[in-house]
């Protein structure tokens, strides 16, 4: 059992997904995928704490083909971490899906939600665990293609065009993943990570020279179009377009799950294209990859920091937050620092967080008022006061008050920027941060110091149903402002991990 | 010929792919009918199959089947060599992409059915139009 964790993380939901389609009924549907998402979670924990303890990661070769040859699952803490991040989500969002979709999305199809969940939920573990190019790639799809269908499923007509759009640019995000992948098998005729990140230090003849395969123009290439491809899955700036229609006119539980893991998962991507297979001598050394990141990171806070301040539909706020947090992410990873490292992973973990806990809460408000724009919102503080704490809370976390676990990752970006000496950027980042606080006292002011509209009957608190997945993912973004022995002990094992495995 | 001639020439299969990837590239962006949009999507995924496929052939190179005993017999006789084999690998890589191109595009075109039912029309610039006025 212990050995093929990694298969049976990937195949439960895998093998549930059709099994709910099967079903065609909703509450069993509904519970398989549940049940499903729970012990995906706790297979995930127990993955961990075995990849933690075991110097190197755990390998697993699917069929008992070695690799290269065969594809191979690879399990080191960061994927370990990112398993037990997504799964964990996963379920608490699930969890909180039966009572937000019986309004948002008809009856008739909440099978069909439940098995597009997770074949999403399989996709994106799927990156994570595996060890092999083109299998990352399928994975990739799968994820994808899910995601567009959920964002389908959004009540109004708008999530039509979104999901579209999303669609038209993910698939040509992945074409070009997979045109770099080509290349990089043509230069070195293998797919597993490992192999290639050896093969690529190699020398070769190429027209009676010497060369190192790093250096051929192949290669280049192949990074060009890797970095614009996971850019565009990650949503960073100005790649960023597709988001915020998808997150905002997706079902609320689908904005939630998606927001904390999609494009997680692909700065994840990121993270092992640049330090595990290409080394972080030639990402950051031969090429000018960390100037050109912190860059886009910049610009691409501020930008999406500006513009998320004059939306009127919350949910597109929040989505263009996203965006502005994926700029940090990025930020850390560029610093190619111990500290930058911990920083942008702690981020991404927190974050996930932050902004599953906030777009939950935004599914209380939708249960309830059955709208986002920021006018019906007025007074939403008084007949809700435990759902708009909860948003509050994250809110905090987001601009990274102490105590939240904003704050935490925020102080690892700062101190990597200050080893550095680069204050300049440590001010931009604070700024910055103040963005972040105008953006979220507009909601708080409307909802706390106006008036609420006379309804009839008042508007009431959200059900315990949708209150307590809320609240276990506001709650622990407190706890892991406080205590960090996981999130931080975990991420500076990765990074380490990420920078020692290619020195 | 020039070593100039060779490259350009010799490598022609990937100046269709580039060609071809182009042509998709542009339609994507360029065209506002959704379902033209998405045939553009499916000629930009085709050339990067047809970039998989010619790296794997070599010239004269046959499938990858291995001989039955007759072969072996005839080799004796006739002196002739093993056959070359083109490298399965990528046609095998190309399968499963061609699998996932037909999902993308089957899931592209039921968003349009969709689409078509919502606002009455599949161009661009008039969904847009409707959204706004909304």
């Amino acid at each position: 059992m212990q050995q093929h964790l990694p298969i049976l993380l990937i195949i439960t939901p895998l093998v549930a997904a059709p099994l709910c389609l099967l079903l065609r009924q909703r509450i069993a549907a509904l519970a398989l995928a549940l049940a499903v998402c729970w012990s995906t979670f706790a297979m995930a924990l127990w993955l961990l704490e075995i990849a933690r303890n075991t110097p190197g990661g755990i390998t697993y070769q699917l069929g008992g083909w070695a690799a290269p040859w065969g594809i191979e699952y690879h399990v080191d803490t960061l994927a370990g971490l990112m398993l037990v991040l997504i799964s964990g989500i996963a379920a608490i969002a699930l969890s909180f899906a039966p009572r937000s979709i019986q309004d948002e999305i008809p009856a008739g199809q909440h099978y069909l939600f439940a098995t597009e969940y997770l074949l999403c939920l399989t996709g994106l573990l799927g990156i994570c665990v595996t060890g092999d190019l083109f299998n990352l790639f399928v994975f990739l799809e799968i994820s994808s293609l899910s995601a567009y269908a959920l964002i389908s499923l959004g009540r109004s007509r708008r999530a039509l065009t979104a999901a579209f759009q999303y669609l038209v640019m993910g698939t040509i995000g992945a074409t070009f993943i997979l045109i770099a992948i080509g290349l990089m098998y043509m230069m070195t005729g293998t797919l597993n990570m490992a192999d290639m990140a050896e093969r690529l230090k190699r020398t070769i003849e190429l027209r009676e020279q010497t060369v190192v395969v790093h250096q051929t123009r192949t290669i280049l290439v192949a990074f060009a179009f890797l970095s614009v491809g996971i850019s565009i899955k990650m949503a960073l700036f100005p790649l960023h377009l597709w988001l915020p229609n998808a997150y905002a006119y997706a079902p609320s539980v689908v904005t939630g799950f998606l927001a904390a893991t999609a494009t997680k998962v692909s700065v994840y991507m990121l993270l092992r294209f640049v330090f595990t297979v290409f080394g972080v001598q030639f990402s950051f050394q031969t090429l000018p990859f960390d100037v050109g990141l912190m860059a886009l990171a910049l610009i691409g806070i501020f930008a999406a920091s500006t513009t998320a301040i004059f939306q009127t539909n919350i949910k597109r706020m929040l989505a263009y937050s996203s965006v502005a947090q994926v700029g940090y992410m990025a930020l850390g990873i560029s610093f190619a620092s111990e500290n930058g490292l911990t920083g942008g992973i702690v981020h991404m973990f927190n974050h996930a967080l932050i902004k599953g806990g906030m777009f939950l809460a935004m599914g209380c408000l939708v249960f309830r008022l059955g709208s986002v724009e920021l006018t019906d919102l007025r007074g939403v503080g008084r007949r809700m006061p435990l759902t708009m704490f909860a948003w509050v809370l994250g809110g905090l976390g987001l601009i990274g008050v102490p105590v939240t676990a904003g704050f935490i990752s925020k102080w690892y970006l700062i101190s990597a920027v200050l080893e550095r000496g680069w204050w300049p950027i440590a001010v931009l980042m604070l700024l910055s941060s103040l963005l972040a606080v105008i953006y979220i006292w507009r909601v708080v002011e409307v909802a706390y110091f106006q008036e609420p509209p006379e309804t009839d009957p008042p508007v009431q608190e959200a059900p315990l149903a949708l209150l307590i997945p809320t609240g276990l993912l506001i709650g622990a973004n407190i706890v892991f402002g406080l205590w960090t022995t996981l999130s931080v002990g975990a991420a500076g094992e990765a990074a380490r991990q990420l920078l020692g495995a290619s020195p | 010929m020039s070593h100039e001639m060779n490259t350009v020439l010799g490598l022609y299969n990937y100046w269709i792919v580039i060609f071809l990837m182009m042509t998709g590239f542009y339609v994507v962006i360029a065209k506002g009918n959704l379902v033209k949009k998405i045939i553009g999507l499916n000629l930009f995924q085709i050339s990067v199959f047809l970039l998989y496929l010619s790296m794997g052939k070599i010239n004269g190179g046959t499938t990858p089947i291995y001989p039955d005993k007759s072969f072996f017999a005839d080799l004796q006789d006739q002196s002739s060599t093993m056959p070359v084999y083109s490298h399965p690998l990528p046609s095998v890589l190309i399968l499963t992409a061609i699998v996932v191109g037909i999902a993308t595009t089957a899931l592209a075109l039921a968003l349009i059915v969709r689409i078509h039912e919502a606002y009455g029309t599949i161009e661009e610039d008039e969904i847009l139009l409707q959204d706004q006025e909304a």
